[in-house]
């Protein structure tokens, strides 16, 4: 058996990246976790694996599946319900889901933007994928994301278009028609961030170990909430080395999208 | 006393360019599938042979949106995403992308369930359905035409009626879908995993096109299907009939081939320069009917052709 010390050295960013991922779906019980990505899909396998057992989850396709690898080939799958593409709608209408989506910009009121970035609205200088679901979403569910490349074009003061609602937006609207938003984390490779302030504006919630304030603040276009106290992420347990190492991760796909730090 | 004539039943069986015959520049078309699944491609191809122009196409959008932009059929474009995935990873549409970019299309941008409350709203027949979608993100500025409504109930504080979104119905000329098996008549089934919003789209146009890998005698669906349950698309919305194996190629049609990952990557890397484009297009998209085009693939060196 490893020591605590020898299995701390062993600990690389990512595996960080994966534990705050599950900690954010804690206490969601039985909803749908929709965490979309590689680092996203392989946290919300560990909450499940762990603390969360009751959440239920994709395999990215058209059905809500029991296993807990992250990738999972199709005769493997353990399926527990159909739930095509349009099924998708009645639970993400119906409020039973968080999900978690990335972001290419992100606001310090948590707005997303994954449609396009600098000219016009109706004609942006680059072209993204679209509003995808993300103004349902946001509109309708818990919503979290996840940034694997924290930086000052991400992390932006004010997202060029809002496709995904943030508190501003959402106090905007009122407290009815925002009664469902919610936005629980943005977990990057830096750091855990949330809303809890007064303002809903985003604080720091945690660095990751080896992060220290300064970098976070420089690779944000935006000025944090910074509280007293500032804590670190915490570390995998041992078993959940194991669970991601062994289990839902044996491929290691989350060093790719979250590389060690030199 | 004279035998009456009795009508025969509706003959349904065209080709994809009689199909894209009946179809005028400047229609509003409905495309199924997502992304790269299931997507009517033999469909497109001809559309893509045709003289039309100037056509609105409304669609879960993937490779289909850049050919369509890249051959400059499209001047209007209904869409909450263009994702032609490649592996497992979602990749954007460089083709799609520059047309935006370069403002030669104008669009609608909605949420994915926007675009199914507009095609559930034509279908029946209802001028538009309320939804939370879209409250507070800037849809508005990408959707000009956008309106709200004032719930005539009172709210869930027994005040004043929530104000929605007012989804407007998504009406189509025509629609365009690829499935897995039909019958002669035009019933039609999916036997992949997931029916995706295919029926939806042929309940929402005026004229219904459904392409199929293989046509069955009226009676023996069922068992081509697998299950009763999968006969999600019956011939009160089909108007023609187009046989077309591997018609879905280069995009997925699950469980009878899978994405054509070379073909697509060769696709969206002629982006990159005009002169690709046109020798793609004239090595794979100027052949003068979809026979042609899949004696070519089945031509191809075998080297990966066997997965």
């Amino acid at each position: 058996m490893s020591s605590s010390t020898d299995l701390s050295s062993l600990i690389r960013r990512a595996d960080v990246c994966a534990v705050a991922v599950a900690d954010t779906f804690r206490g969601d019980g039985e909803i749908l976790a929709n965490p979309i990505g590689t680092i996203a899909m392989i946290g919300g396998r560990l909450a499940r694996a762990t603390h969360e057992p009751d959440l239920m989850m994709t395999d990215g396709e058209a059905c809500l599946i029991a296993n807990s690898e992250a990738i999972v080939a199709q005769p493997n799958r353990v399926v527990e319900t159909f739930n095509p593409y349009r099924r998708m709608f009645d639970v993400v209408w119906s409020g039973r889901r968080h999900v978690m989506m990335g972001a290419t910009q992100v606001d310090q009121y948590g707005n997303q933007n994954i449609a396009g970035l600098g000219g016009t609205p109706l004609q942006p200088k680059t072209q993204l994928l679209g509003f995808r679901g993300a103004p349902g979403n946001t509109i309708n569910d818990t919503t979290s994301y996840f940034v694997a490349n924290h930086g000052p074009r991400v992390f932006v003061a004010a997202v060029d278009i809002v496709t995904g609602i943030g508190y501003d937006r959402a106090a905007a609207l009122g407290p009815i028609a925002a009664r469902f938003h919610e936005i629980r984390r943005v977990v990057s490779n830096l750091g855990v961030f949330d809303f809890e302030t007064p303002d809903h504006r985003m604080r720091v919630r945690s660095l990751h170990p080896g992060v220290a304030l300064d970098e976070v603040v420089a690779a944000t276009g935006f000025e944090l909430v910074v509280p007293d106290g500032l804590t670190s992420t915490r570390l995998p347990t041992p078993d959940e080395l194991r669970l991601l190492s062994e289990v839902i991760d044996p491929q290691g796909n989350r060093f790719k999208e979250v590389p060690e730090p030199a | 006393m004279t035998d009456e004539t009795y009508p025969a039943p509706r003959h349904k069986r065209i080709t994809e360019d009689e199909a894209v015959a009946k179809l005028c520049s400047g229609m509003t078309i409905g495309i199924g599938g997502w992304g790269s699944r299931r997507k009517p491609m033999s469909l497109v191809r001809a559309l893509l042979r045709s003289d039309l122009t100037d056509l609105h196409v409304v669609t879960y959008g993937g490779p289909e949106v850049g050919m369509l932009c890249a051959a400059g059929k499209l001047s209007k474009l209904t869409f909450a995403f263009v994702a032609p995935d490649v592996g497992p990873a979602a990749v954007l549409e460089p083709h799609f992308r520059a047309a935006r970019q370069r403002g030669a299309l104008a669009c609608t941008e909605l949420d994915e369930g926007m675009l199914l409350l507009g095609l559930q709203a034509a279908a029946w027949r209802v001028p538009f359905l309320p939804t939370r979608l879209g409250l507070g993100s800037d849809l508005p500025l990408v959707n000009p035409g956008l309106k709200t409504v004032r719930s005539p109930y009172p709210g869930p504080d027994g005040g004043e009626g929530e104000e929605l979104i007012a989804q407007p119905a998504i009406h189509l000329d025509a629609a365009l879908v690829h499935l897995n098996v039909a019958d002669e008549r035009g019933n039609g089934a999916f036997t992949g995993p997931d029916l995706y919003f295919d029926d939806l789209m042929l309940e929402a146009a005026a004229q219904r096109f459904v392409s199929t890998e293989r046509i069955v005698p009226q009676g023996d669906l069922v068992a081509a299907a697998g299950d009763v349950t999968r006969l999600r698309v019956s011939r009160l919305h089909v108007d023609g009939l187009i046989l077309a194996p591997n018609g879905a190629h280069p995009t997925s049609c699950d469980p009878d081939y899978a994405r054509d990952e070379d073909f697509q990557k060769t696709y969206l890397g002629t982006a990159k320069d005009p002169a690709l484009w046109d020798a793609f297009r004239s090595e794979w998209l100027s052949f003068p009917t979809e026979a042609g085009y899949q004696a070519a693939l089945a031509a191809r060196p075998t080297e990966e052709a066997a997965s």
